[in-house]
């Protein structure tokens, strides 16, 4: 039997070996007996000896390619003798997935400073600065600033929280801030245009409290002054809130109103995201959802601050907060955001 | 203001739906807040009574036959008040009615009522919806218009708007005509002012005085002799129902027409009630009284403006009148005033005297004096008319605080400026000519304007080019973004710390509470466990007492907080809340420092499988606060503390950089977790934001890696009771190859002696220069053990 022929046994009888499987000791025996250094392939290639060197060269290549193969044969049976060994081990140390995870104690920011935040942060991106100020006011920048003298009707309509605290050398009253606007003026005195900032801040109304009414709430502000600013940039600036902050396809409508310290004077309304314009409960039927009051600075205002208001313009804006994730979540009741359930608050 | 479509048709054409005029007049800046029709009478016709015959089979119900003009029906009729002849509302089969009885809605069924079949039904005014009187059949005035349709006689609509208080002028029908004309392009029919006089000269009748031209700038009043005081006809009693007014007699409801009409206020005299001929506008007397009209006796003090004849006060100026001159049965000459009060003299007395009226909201928002004659003159030609008076010849007219409106120079680059939108200059001017304005053309490019006499609020060009902008729509103004440099900004470190302390808390599963500003004593007493220092601002006029005072500590809110929900559930509540507290500061504004203040409880254990078991104390709040300042990056520690709202001996002031004290944190006090009904191991930290605030600078410190490795020790060591950790590790940490020591355990009990506990730590040993050997190690840490002896009688605990 000549060589080639031998090594063509030697190849069909190990991997038939091998094909009829086995466990990890015989797959052992099997590498020793076909790859070890006393396999019978070692024999083979030390008979050589005897061969001229053509033969040597063809039945070394022979060879060569034949262990080859038998040790990636080997290395096959291996890893699927492995992989068999492990599953089955794994079968019997399972758990049971579907229990619940250990619990990690998890807060939640007050849906009302989340508004705030993300209010604060989208005209942030515009430009807008930051500011707070006092929630405890004199009527001096509440009200006289804004265009609003003592004997205004617009005062007098404004329901308020007087404080129980003598005037100051001026004969300032102090009160409660109904709204933010009081830092318009605070801004406007210390910085001269450009100018542009937004104030959150709570503010108080001395209003008996409903499911829509709360004597105590939150608001934003915004005031924007500088040379050539007009209510085509009021208009802009505001749709591009309301696109980042409702979405980009919610319309937004603005119509005539009245401020004091406004001159024009608007509302913007964005479409209701409930029934989408075409009117529900949430709305009130009317498929739009007023949101903001704005305006162009008054002329008097900004002469007040000592601004000339043939000069400069300005816009200015301001919303309540607690109305935003009552329009987004549709939560009924305004109450529920400082009633401090956790049962509500956990939803945010 | 009720408006209705009716008597606004009478000024201006409107072609628009209802709902459509609606719209655009809220756009242009009143909001019609409710559009209400009245008669949405389909197959409801007026019709006559033509036979009255009794039913075969009941004796309570009628046979009526119904002229329609073009046909007879026959009803099955219950009423009483059928008369023959009397002009009614036949409803056919189909119609929709309310039911007499419930008020329910229904729709008309041809029915057999006791055998005889019923074509319709005449109807009450409950049945068509017009009130709730369901006695009688309604009956129709003799002149309507036989077999027409009872929505095209009677009906109307209704708007309700909610005037600012910058349009007085909308608080009249003819204001909204203007403003409808203005709106829709079409123009307003004012209506006729003439009568003809033909009494004697009014000024033989009455002098006027007035004392005060700020208060009062003007002040006419005109005199109808004989007339009849009874009821008004129909048309006026319904202009005066459609708009929410009641009917009282001809000549009152005459001088509300007017003032619903124009917006000028009225008021009517009985002249023979006015001593010696004269009138005198002053203010009151202090302590000076009358009787007004509804018949309270009023006390009048020095800022009250009032109208007076020589003798005394005959009427409160633009409240209300007085009672012994009011317009009665007997009345049969009128004096009827048309005056200007100033607007903050009328809102100081109504809201003093508590009666707010129609007369006194338009005065308040104060209208143009120029209304008071055309006014008055409306007034005298409808009495003449109305209540077949006479008028005096010549009418009052004193007008010492006459003040024109000026003409404001407007330019097109002015529009330009403040709207963002070029407006062509004839648009310009045709807006504001739609408007009522007197506009003249200064130049190619500006105006001179003057406002119309209803207008009281256009004074500056901002108000003209609202104007402009709101008759356009604002619709027609572009979206532009702002095109300007931004402006420096300063920082604000308050918020990038606020965020964080809040993001923090919320992370180790704090819940963020707000909770009011406003408390009361009782609660914050309760929360501070102590008398109140500085005593808190007070409200003038709280409204209520839970609602008394401005907080100045965030403690008592925060746990009435976890008290309502400790309630509804079991297991660990932590709570915080940022804001301000109020601290009163004499002659000026309290200062507002920033407040975080947090709160942990526990009851049970948590029924949650793995969950939390032990309950929450000291060392859980501790670790909060450690926690929340090693993320702030800010080093503290902890000092024995004496808070009387927390637990002696459970609580620690903290203090940064050794030095500043920033806040208290512990176990509350007895008195006060009973004073909430809490659990006993309910505690507290409370941080004031402002001190951490320029310690919370968010600097990162670098220290290099270690080059050489380190080694590690345990050490337990035996102390008394009365020794404390911080003790210890003060000496551990002063061997300077001591890198770190971190307590791993505490025990007291059988396996140390009594009186004693064992502290044991994990060392850690480093250097920067070279590696460590055991023999270096072992050397520092007797060095270590023989310092605790010496100055803690610490032994090693083998
Ligand atoms: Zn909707």
């Amino acid at each position: 039997m000549d060589i080639k022929t031998q090594l063509e046994e030697l190849k069909a009888k190990a991997l038939g070996e091998l094909a009829a499987g086995g466990d990890g000791a015989s797959l052992e025996a099997w590498r020793v007996r076909y790859l070890g250094k006393k396999s019978q392939l070692t024999e083979i290639l030390r008979s050589l000896a005897g061969l001229s060197i053509e033969e040597r060269k063809e039945v070394g290549a022979l060879s060569n390619t034949l262990k080859i193969e038998l040790d990636a044969a080997f290395k096959i049976a291996e890893e699927t003798l492995l992989a068999r060994a492990a599953s089955s081990a794994d079968a019997k140390d399972t758990i049971d997935i579907s229990l619940p995870g250990r619990p990690f104690p998890r807060g939640h920011l007050h849906p009302v400073c989340q508004a705030l935040g993300e209010i604060s942060s989208i005209f942030t991106a515009m430009g807008f600065q930051v500011l707070e100020g006092p929630e405890v006011e004199w009527d001096y920048y509440n009200f006289d600033m804004l265009n609003m003298p003592k004997e205004h009707p617009a005062r007098a309509a404004t329901d308020t929280f007087w404080l129980d605290a003598p005037p100051n050398d001026a004969g300032w009253k102090m009160l409660l801030r109904t709204h933010t606007s009081p830092m318009q003026v605070r801004t406007m005195e210390k910085n001269r245009p450009p100018i542009r900032i937004v104030v959150p801040g709570i503010v108080h109304r001395y209003e008996a409290t409903d499911a829509t009414h709360l004597s105590m709430f939150s608001q934003i502000e915004g005031l924007a002054v500088d040379e050539g600013i007009s209510m085509a940039d009021l208009k802009g600036t505001l749709h591009e809130f309301a696109r980042r902050f409702f979405g980009t396809d919610r319309r937004v409508r603005f119509r005539c109103d009245f401020f004091p310290y406004v001159e024009p004077g608007a509302e913007m309304a964005v479409e209701c995201g409930v029934c989408r314009g075409d009117g529900c409960r949430l709305c009130g039927g009317s498929g739009w959802i007023e949101v903001l009051g704005a305006g162009m600075v008054h002329p008097n205002v900004l002469e007040g601050v000592g601004i000339d208001s043939k000069k400069y313009s300005g816009f200015a804006f301001g919303m309540g907060i607690e109305r935003i994730p009552l329009l987004r979540a549709g939560v009924e009741d305004i109450r529920l955001f400082y009633g401090n359930d956790l049962r509500f608050l956990r939803q945010f | 203001m009720k408006c209705s479509l009716k008597w606004l048709r009478q000024y201006v054409d409107i072609s628009l739906p209802p709902s459509d005029l609606a719209k655009l007049i809220t756009a242009a800046g009143t909001e019609v807040a409710h559009v209400e029709v009245i008669g949405g009478w389909d197959n409801v016709f007026v019709g006559q009574i033509a036979v009255i015959e009794p039913h075969p089979n009941a004796d309570r119900l009628r046979l009526a036959t119904v002229n329609l003009g073009a046909e007879n029906v026959t009803v099955v009729c219950g009423a009483p008040n059928l008369v023959i002849g009397d002009k009614i509302a036949f409803a056919r089969a189909g119609a929709n009615l309310l039911d007499g009885h419930t008020g329910e809605k229904i729709k008309l069924k041809p029915s057999k009522i006791r055998g005889v079949l019923s074509e319709g039904m005449v109807c009450s005014e409950m049945e068509l919806g017009l009130s709730r009187s369901h006695e009688g059949i309604l009956v129709l005035p003799p002149d309507a218009p036989l077999g027409a349709r009872l929505a095209d006689y009677m009906g109307d609509v209704i708007f309700d708007l909610e005037v600012t208080p910058n349009r007085p002028d909308m608080l009249s029908v003819l204001g909204i005509a203007h403003e409808t004309a203005a709106l829709t392009g079409a123009a307003v029919r004012e209506p006729n002012l003439d009568f003809i006089p033909a009494g004697r000269s009014i000024d033989e009748s009455i002098s006027v005085e007035i004392t005060d031209a700020q208060l009062c700038p003007r002040y006419c009043a005109g005199i109808v002799t004989g007339v009849k005081i009874g009821e008004s006809p129909r048309w006026l009693k319904d202009a005066l129902t459609a708009s929410g007014v009641r009917s009282i007699n001809n000549v009152v409801d005459i001088t509300n027409f007017v003032m619903l009409e124009f917006g000028q206020p009225l008021h009517a005299f009985d002249y023979d009630h006015i001593s010696r001929s004269k009138i005198i506008v002053r203010l009151a007397n202090d302590g000076e009284t009358m009787t007004t009209l509804d018949g309270v006796e009023r006390k009048l003090t020095a800022e009250t403006l009032i109208i007076a004849d020589p003798d005394r006060p005959i009427a409160i100026a633009g409240v209300m009148g007085g009672a012994t001159s009011e317009v009665t049965q007997g009345t049969t000459a009128v004096l009827i005033e048309s005056a200007n009060f100033k607007p903050s003299s009328v809102h100081n007395t109504q809201v003093r005297l508590k009666m707010p009226s129609e007369a006194s909201a338009r005065f308040e928002r104060s209208i143009r004096a120029e209304l008071a004659l055309p006014a008055l003159r409306r007034a005298v030609q409808l009495m003449i008319e109305v209540c077949g008076g006479k008028a005096a010849e010549g009418l009052i007219d004193r007008y010492p605080g006459r003040k024109d409106a000026a003409a404001v120079l407007l330019t097109t680059s002015e529009v330009k400026r403040i709207l963002g939108l070029d407006v062509p200059p004839a648009q310009i001017e045709k807006t504001l000519v739609s408007l009522g304005c007197k506009v003249a053309r200064v130049s190619e490019n500006s105006f001179e304007v003057i406002p119309p006499y209803w207008r009281s609020d256009l004074r500056l060009n901002a108000d003209f080019i609202e104007d402009i902008a709101r008759v356009m729509g604002y619709q027609s103004i572009p979206d532009t973004l702002l095109s300007g440099a931004i402006p420096h900004q300063e920082p604000n470190p308050m918020l990038g710390l606020r965020l964080n302390m809040r993001q923090v808390l919320a992370g180790f599963g704090f819940q963020e509470v707000i909770t009011y500003a406003l408390t009361d004593r009782p609660t914050l007493e309760k929360g501070m466990n102590s008398p109140l220092s500085p005593e808190p601002l007070h409200i003038e006029h709280p409204m209520s007492s839970e609602q008394e005072c401005l907080r100045t500590s965030l403690r008592g809110n925060v746990l009435a907080a976890l008290a309502a929900n400790i309630r509804r559930e079991e297991g660990a509540i932590f709570l915080f809340e940022t804001g301000h507290v109020y601290l009163p500061k004499p002659g000026d504004l309290p200062v507002e420092p920033e407040m975080l203040c947090g709160v942990l409880t526990s009851t049970g254990s948590e029924k949650v499988w793995r969950g939390r078991k032990e309950p929450v104390d000291f060392f859980d709040t501790k670790g909060a606060v450690e926690g929340l300042m090693a993320a702030l990056g800010v080093g503290v520690n902890f000092v024995e503390s004496q808070d009387p709202g927390l637990r002696l001996g459970r609580q620690a002031a903290v203090i940064a950089e050794n030095k500043f004290q920033m806040g208290v944190l512990g176990q509350l006090h007895p008195r006060v977790t009973q004073a909430f009904d809490l659990p006993d191991n309910t505690c507290l930290f409370e941080i004031n934001a402002d001190v951490l605030l320029p310690l919370a600078t968010g600097t990162m410190h670098y220290e290099p890696l270690p080059k050489f490795p380190a080694v590690m020790r345990d050490l337990a060591v035996i102390v008394g009771e009365g020794t404390s950790h911080s003790q210890i590790v003060r000496i551990i940490n002063g061997f300077s190859l001591v890198k770190k020591a971190v307590l791993f355990d505490v025990y007291s009990g059988k396996q140390v002696a009594a009186g004693n506990k064992s502290l044991a730590y994990s060392l850690t040993f480093q250097s920067a220069d070279h590696t460590l050997t055991d023999t270096e190690v072992d050397k520092v840490l007797s060095a270590i053990l023989k310092k605790l002896a010496d100055e803690l009688g610490a032994t090693l605990r083998s």
